[in-house]
């Protein structure tokens, strides 16, 4: 990340998020039960949540921006930095622990060039991370890519996956 | 996305009738089904027959804590005087369970009902579908399903009578095991960290936004349309062992068997029958070594206890752990015992919200004291401290959590006592210990 | 109406306690202290450090004091080998990722984790040295307070009161499990004005004040009570020193005025109670310049000079003197027809705590005012402005800004300092300042709360209620006192809105004077 970012924050919501939001307010009868639809809007838009973002939704719920930084960091689903194009989590629980999903890990770190979990890989496409049960555990291993739910992949099956990606 | 396989002949289907077949998910296809009948049928009734119905078919919660529906039901003020609400927990979670994501998938019109019927016995205004973040693709499925729903008048606006003003929503999680606990799920709901509250007060008086709220799992408001439509008596008779344990029960098997997937079977099903003929048994060349059979946070089982055992709630504590969640994790002779309840201490200590200091230490302590073992570096004194740091996470804390990471902690040294010594001493290394 | 009680026994004691109380606090009734650290009475309940953990016979599960309400008939023991095993248990959870910081910490001699471990804990740790202890960097929250983030127990005692009690949410909970630690976000301080009191909350040493960092061992300090002299609030202090000098102030427990807080203006103006330049010596001068000399020719010369007045006599009075000087300065006035004057400091924009009514640091920047006013000194905006035509003039520790000069002829000037405006002062008498005497001060509610002695004054300064009633007695208008307790029965003898009042009935908490009391701003 540069060290000095001169892009002036665009806000998330305007448009059709803006009305995406008041949607999402009028479900709740407080401001603040709609942090994590929000969150997810910020990040459907911008890949991950920005310490502005944080700022912006904070201010449209009238909370603080720690308290909204407080939740943002809890749940493991919203990302505090800029991820790979394609953000890929792989279930390593016992269930598919036992099914190979060790091996499955090894197999997209080998072939996304990221090297270790949690990088970013060079050409900025992937990053692989290791995630808790995804309940699939029937359909082991299961892999998350972006929103693309994928059952039953191998190590074998990994290089024809991430072919398709693109 | 396929189903692995057609009703076995021992399966008694109910909830899963339909999986497997798409139409299934529309609401023609639904009502084609003999959907939205029994909701049709509540509209007229008194809510407390609709409670005590529900009370006599004997339905059990299906997420875990097994406590009867109909009496948590009758817990709401059944004289409104602030907005009640509904909250269903799709959070599905804990390890080894996949039956509500299929649940969902598959009959989401199902579900709906099943939360339309519930909402309207406990005078709920608006529901909450609690889906966890990652499944993406039944979250989709149960947009579509509600907003057809909405259209077609089963509730909302365009609802006739009562329904008119009750409304549903889904609200996306964003990847926290603990959500799946009802009042983590209600502070989740209410925008906050996911962290469980003390008790009392309870949901029933004061839940999401302080007021009274029933929390309910996928499975277990799933069965409600069906015990409206075909009577509590029906529900009770499906029971071939204890009579407190009525219904079936989805069992989610994994692991090791020839073929995992979701198993539709009356309360008090034989797990062996289950493990050897529904799901065609152990892998070649392999034999059983432990099932754990309510999902990860209860005790495993030896391969002698759940060749004994039968599947309900009653029949699992008599072999010593618990139906919980019926998520069955197989384990064959190539299973590191060691290796995998390190493996599951690292998925509580993952998980633990924070609040209460043994599980926030006692889960990552136990992660680092199972990898000494597992690098060759264990000493012998450290079971026993296993043990104790396990009893001193036990019963203490605002949430099972701490106890579930106990479970197979204490039940994995006790059944295979002789793994960790062989660590221990020197006669085992693992490959890699990953983590 | 009374509440209905409820009867239980705790640790073989019984008590009665109000229906809805917590064993907890029942507990304290029973003389009984549950060890804990996130349960505070300030606060709302949190219930998550699980060390008030307590058996109470028939329960299955051991029951947290801090949040079960009491039950009729209930047997509760704390000191049980289940309870006293499960708090064993915290404190070793809570110790394996705290560093031994110890020697280095602040907190030591005062903090919770020590006591409790030294007290209940076990005696060698099971958490091999192999393994790490986890690692966060000390954050500055600004401008004051330092987060040591690896010494923090996460009770979140912090986080609720800026929430709660400050209405202030800057404070988080960030990440989950063992990786959790307090934030603040980027770019905010903890700059609200009571923000310092979370340091008093810690329950260890994670949260410190850099005012004070590294200034004392908590066992070396003398603790007394006092008021702080901020503003008109009159929250109850406590005064630490060591060798004579102030160190810290802390607030001190009232439930009728600041409950458990101080704010931050008052907390950290201590400094100038141990300034060095003062006077210690009575000092006569007029013909020739200051000279000192010793209290005996100092008040009889000054009684001299006020015998000898011819004109308008004007006293001065600051109006963060005592109670007790305040008085005889008035009787002096009184018996010379003089005219008493006072002039207060006022800062807009009062700054509240939120969470408690009544409380905030207040825009008069003074802590008596409100005597001054009911003993009749006549409040002026400029001191300048009233000392002019005066022919002698008595000052009560004014600092006398804004007056170049003084131009009376005879000036005594009662201070702890001697400001520039006081050098050309006929008579000068030391006075202790409200650190180094005995005295009341009464709060903008009319609460009369008595302020101890904490160290001791320089050379020969004296109270000035003493140097006051030396000087009557000097001129025969009085036959002096014995002590500061003295002086205020008078007071209250001949005041009736302070009737009934004394020493022993004041206590440490204060009570109110009686009648209306013309509210200080």
């Amino acid at each position: 990340m540069p060290l000095h970012d001169t892009k002036v924050y665009e806000p998330v919501f305007t448009g059709t998020r803006r009305e995406r939001l008041d949607e999402m307010l009028s479900r709740y009868p407080t401001k603040r039960a709609a942090l994590l639809p929000a969150l997810w809007i910020v990040q459907e838009t911008r890949g991950w949540v920005s310490d502005e973002a944080v700022a912006e939704v904070a201010n449209e719920l009238e909370l603080t921006a720690a308290y909204v930084k407080g939740v943002v960091t809890f749940y493991t689903m919203y990302h505090q930095h800029p991820v790979g194009k394609y953000f890929i989590q792989v279930c390593t629980t016992t269930p598919c622990n036992i099914c190979g999903a060790e091996g499955v890990v090894d197999a997209l770190l080998e072939h996304t060039g990221c090297g270790e979990l949690g990088a970013t890989s060079p050409d900025g496409r992937f990053t692989v991370i290791e995630v808790e049960c995804l309940g699939a555990c029937g359909f082991a291993t299961p892999v998350l890519i972006n929103d693309e739910f994928l059952e039953t992949v191998t190590p074998e099956r990994v290089p024809e996956i991430l072919e398709r990606l693109g | 996305m396929g189903y692995p396989h057609a009703p076995h002949p021992k399966e008694t289907v109910v909830l899963s009738k339909y999986f497997g077949e798409p139409e299934a998910r529309t609401y023609a296809g639904w009502v084609a089904r003999g959907g939205y009948q029994g909701l049709e049928q509540v509209i007229g009734m008194d809510r407390g027959a609709i409670i005590d119905l529900v009370k006599a078919s004997g339905l059990r919660g299906r997420g875990g804590a097994g406590f009867p529906a109909g009496l948590k039901w009758s817990f709401m003020p059944t004289e409104k005087r602030k907005p009640h609400y509904l909250c269903c927990n799709a959070d599905e979670s804990e390890p080894g369970t996949f039956k509500d994501r299929e649940i969902m998938r598959w009959t989401p019109h199902q579900l709906i009902e099943g939360c339309a019927i519930a909402a309207y016995a406990i005078q709920a205004d608006v529901t909450y579908i609690y889906i966890r973040g990652e499944f993406t693709d039944a979250y989709a499925i149960m947009e579509r399903a509600l907003a057809e729903a909405y259209e077609h008048g089963v509730l909302g606006p365009k609802a006739k009578g009562p329904l008119r003003d009750m409304q549903m929503y889904l609200h996306r999680g964003a990847g926290a095991y603990i959500c799946g606990e009802e009042t983590a799920l209600m502070n989740s709901i209410e925008g906050r960290r996911g962290n469980p509250r003390i008790k009392p007060p309870f949901p029933a008086a004061a839940g999401v936004f302080g007021m009274p709220t029933t929390v309910n799992n996928v499975e277990t408001l799933a069965a409600v349309p069906h015990i409206i439509l075909r009577g509590a008596d029906w529900y009770k008779g499906l029971c071939r062992s204890n009579p407190r344990s009525t219904g079936t029960k989805l069992l989610s098997v994994c692991g090791h068997v020839r073929r995992p997937g979701n198993y539709e079977v009356e309360m008090g099903f034989p797990l062996k029958d289950l493990l050897y003929d529904l799901c065609g048994g152990m892998r070649a060349g392999h034999e059983l070594k432990a099932v754990i059979p309510g999902g990860s946070s209860v005790p495993m089982l030896s391969r002698d206890e759940a060749e004994a055992c039968l599947l309900d709630y009653e029949g699992v504590v008599e072999q010593g752990s618990m139906l919980g969640s019926g998520g069955v994790i197989v384990f064959d002779d190539s299973v590191d015992i060691v290796y995998q309840v390190m493996r599951l201490a690292r998925f509580y200590a993952h998980e633990s919200c924070a609040q209460c200091t043994q599980c926030r230490e006692g889960t990552a302590w136990t992660v680092r004291i199972l990898q000494r073992i597992l690098a060759g570096e264990g000493e012998t004194r450290d079971l026993d401290l296993l043990l104790d740091v396990a009893d001193n996470m036990t019963g203490k804390t605002i949430c099972v959590l701490s106890d579930s990471c106990a479970a197979p902690v204490v039940s994995g040294i006790k059944k295979f006592r002789s793994e960790f010594e062989a660590y221990l001493h020197g006669a085992r290394r693992p490959a890699v210990a990953v983590g | 109406m009374s509440p209905e009680l409820v009867t239980l026994t705790i640790e073989g004691v019984q008590v009665s306690v109000p229906k809805g109380t917590t064993i907890l606090e029942a507990a304290k009734q029973a003389g009984v202290l549950i060890p804990h650290y996130c349960y505070h009475p300030g606060l709302p309940v949190a219930g998550v450090c699980r060390m008030c953990l307590v058996e109470v016979e028939g329960a299955p599960k051991l029951q947290i004091g801090c949040s079960a309400t009491v039950v009729a008939g209930q047997v509760v023991h704390v000191q049980s080998d289940e309870a006293r095993k499960a708090r064993q248990g915290v404190l070793e959870f809570l110790l394996i990722n705290h560093p031994l910081d110890c020697p280095i910490c602040d907190q030591a001699g005062e903090c919770e984790l020590q006591d409790y471990v030294f007290q209940e804990g076990r005696a060698r740790t099971r958490y091999t040295p192999t393994f790490a202890k986890r690692f966060n960097p000390v954050e500055d929250f600004g401008p004051d307070i330092l987060y040591v983030a690896n010494r923090c127990i996460l009770c979140t005692r912090c986080v609720r009161f800026m929430e709660h009690v400050a209405d202030e949410p800057v404070l988080n909970v960030s990440e989950r499990g063992d990786r959790a630690f307090i934030g603040i976000h980027p770019g905010r301080e903890l700059d609200h004005a009571w923000a310092g009191n979370v340091v008093d909350l810690c329950p260890v040493g994670s949260l410190l004040s850099k005012e004070t960092l590294h200034s004392a061992r908590a066992w070396e300090l003398d603790k007394s009570a006092g008021i702080c002299t901020g503003c008109s609030q009159g929250c109850n202090v406590h005064l630490d020193t060591r060798n004579n000098v102030v160190v810290r102030l802390r607030p001190r427990v009232n439930a009728a005025v600041n409950r458990f807080y101080m704010c931050d203006h008052g907390r950290h103006e201590y400094r100038w109670l141990n300034r060095g330049d003062r006077v210690e010596a009575p000092l006569v001068g007029g013909v020739a310049p200051l000279a000192a000399t010793d209290w005996d020719h100092a008040l009889a010369r000054a009684a001299e000079l006020l015998r000898g007045v011819s004109g308008p006599l004007v006293g001065v009075a600051s109006p963060g003197a005592s109670t007790e000087a305040l008085f005889l300065l008035k009787r002096l006035l009184d018996a010379k027809g003089g005219r008493g004057v006072f002039a207060v400091r006022r800062e807009a924009g009062e700054r509240s705590l939120a969470g408690v009514p009544n409380l905030a640091l207040r825009e008069e920047r003074a802590p008596n005012a409100t005597a001054a006013r009911m003993l009749e000194f006549e409040e002026v905006e400029s001191v300048e402005a009233a000392l002019r035509g005066a022919a002698a003039v008595v000052v009560l520790d004014d600092q006398l800004h804004g007056v170049e000069a003084i131009g009376a002829g005879a000036v005594i000037y009662l201070g702890t300092t001697l400001p520039a405006a006081a050098r050309e002062a006929s008579i000068v008498l030391p006075i202790t300042n409200v650190a180094e005497e005995d005295g009341t001060f009464v709060n903008r509610d009319g609460r009369v709360q008595r302020y101890q002695q904490a160290k001791s004054g320089p050379g020969m300064a004296r109270p000035a209620w003493w140097v006051l009633a030396e000087l009557l007695r000097e001129m025969g208008l009085g036959e002096g006192f014995a002590g500061a307790a003295e002086v205020f029965a008078a007071l209250a003898d001949g005041e009736s809105s302070f009737d009934g009042l004394s020493y022993p009935s004041l206590g440490f908490v204060g009570r109110a004077v009686s009648g209306e009391v013309e509210m200080a701003r």
